[in-house]
């Protein structure tokens, strides 16, 4: 996809810090900036401030200092159910609620905004689709599904109201190898399609060079760079070198090239 | 003469006990549910009343049951009544296991469903009453249920300031030493919680989530 520079971003920090109550920072000085349409991979150690920023955008944590902007609207004046319900999230643990079948949870929003029944059944009918599921697995339980099929049905529960943004914390990371590498690969052809302004974290380097558009590196409360993949393996900064060192041979074979 | 006689005979009696008993028991865990859900949602939600509410309840409970009847016969408008007097003891006793149940159902809610329920854009009401009532259900299903048999026994006691119910036959058994008037109040009261015991257990088996 094209990017024009001259677009302003989707969303913004600026100077955004964040400490614990206890006065800890868990986030220093944050400037970033998340364009329309791209996925930018936040990729750090844990403790390193990834979900915290990500936290920051939809408001479930909000600023010490400075300003997070959505769509130019900084989030603190905004109305923060609006906010939340205009951003898909995706976590780690998926949280699907387990008293509701997959439609139920996948149509919770819907409801809630009042689409009719026929509309949310159509929707959640497209959306299984989308994510590769069997239109029949709707009336199942969470518990009744497999680990790749509950974070497909979060991954359809975040874009059932169709969010132009979406925040996925770790969401393959308690996937088996196989499963995550579907997953991803899913995720990319997805995203050609959908072309959602995605913030991804995670700690797994092979996962942010796949997937990004640009990965932003994080370390102690700190962004130390941010680098399309293919920048990120030549780049001099002694930790993204150190991490292409980690990861070991062939790191170039698996570089986004399709999304960006 | 029999118990099996003294039973039939009296039938009507302790019918009418019996459903007097239910009166205090059933009015009182009402009462106890009115106020002890919403108190421990209020403990779970914030923690700086988790402490004071329950131990509130954890020092009510210690007071014994004759005292508290006691205490509270002076009292203006509560003593003019022995029924309404029993029934805010009983209350009293009720709320701690409510509580106490209600707020380890919302804790114990799996913290991943609420972060995704707040992050999804549910306000405190919905995430409260779509997502986390209904998972913490069962479990203050058993604290009601705990408060139920308690509050059936403790009842009987609620005879000696002359609320009624079927501590009546005990307590006048127990000053004619007549055993079956005894087992008259006895038996009916044992009925009374283990069939409450059995029917909310077997509701809160239905409600526990998989």
């Amino acid at each position: 996809m094209e990017r024009t520079p001259a677009t302003s971003p989707v969303i913004e920090f600026r100077e955004v810090a964040y400490a614990l109550p206890n006065g800890e920072p868990l986030l220093q000085g944050l400037n970033l900036e998340v364009q329309r349409g791209e996925t930018l991979v936040l990729l750090g150690r844990s403790g390193s401030g990834k979900t915290t920023t990500l936290k920051l955008i939809n408001r479930l944590l909000t600023p010490g200092g400075g300003e997070v902007r959505v769509n130019g609207t900084p989030t603190a004046e905004s109305d923060v159910i609006r906010l939340r319900r205009s951003i898909g999230y995706v976590i780690q643990d998926v949280g699907l609620f387990p008293h509701f079948t997959v439609e139920r949870n996948i149509g919770l929003i819907p409801r809630i905004e009042g689409w009719n029944a026929e509309r949310i059944h159509r929707r959640v009918e497209e959306l299984l689709q989308m994510v590769g599921l069997e239109a029949q697995l709707a009336s199942r339980y969470p518990h009744q599904l497999s680990g790749g099929q509950r974070q497909r049905v979060g991954v359809a529960r975040a874009l059932a109201a169709d969010p132009a943004i979406l925040l996925m914390d770790e969401p393959f990371g308690a996937l088996d190898a196989l499963t995550r590498d579907q997953l991803q690969r899913e995720f990319l052809s997805l995203q050609q399609r959908l072309n959602k302004t995605v913030v991804f974290v995670t700690h797994d380097l092979r996962e942010a060079l796949r997937l990004a558009s640009r990965i932003a590196l994080m370390e102690a409360g700190k962004l130390v760079t941010v680098l399309p993949p293919e920048d990120f393996l030549r780049s001099s900064d002694p930790l993204a070198a150190a991490y292409v060192r980690a990861f070991g041979e062939g790191p170039a074979s698996v570089v986004n090239r399709g999304a960006s | 003469m029999n118990v099996f006689h003294f039973f039939l005979q009296n039938h009507e009696q302790i019918l009418e006990l019996t459903l007097e008993h239910l009166w205090l028991v059933g009015i009182s865990t009402l009462l106890a549910v009115m106020i002890g859900i919403p108190l421990g949602i209020l403990s779970a939600h914030w923690p700086a009343w988790n402490k004071p509410v329950l131990g509130a309840a954890n020092i009510i409970q210690t007071i014994p049951s004759l005292a508290l009847f006691g205490f509270l016969l002076p009292v203006p408008w509560l003593g003019d009544r022995a029924d309404r007097l029993a029934i805010l003891a009983l209350t009293l006793y009720a709320l701690l296991p409510v509580i106490r149940n209600t707020y380890t159902g919302i804790r114990g809610v799996d913290p991943a469903v609420v972060e995704a329920g707040r992050g999804m854009g549910l306000t405190g009401s919905q995430l409260l009453f779509q997502v986390e009532l209904p998972l913490a259900l069962s479990v203050i299903l058993s604290g009601v249920r705990v408060a139920v048999v308690v509050s059936v026994g403790l009842a009987t006691i609620a005879a000696a300031i002359g609320a009624g119910g079927l501590g009546e036959f005990i307590f006048r058994g127990l000053a004619m030493v007549n055993n079956q008037l005894i087992l008259a109040g006895a038996i009916p009261a044992a009925v009374l919680a283990l069939s409450a015991d059995f029917g909310l257990g077997w509701l809160e088996r239905r409600l526990r989530p998989q």
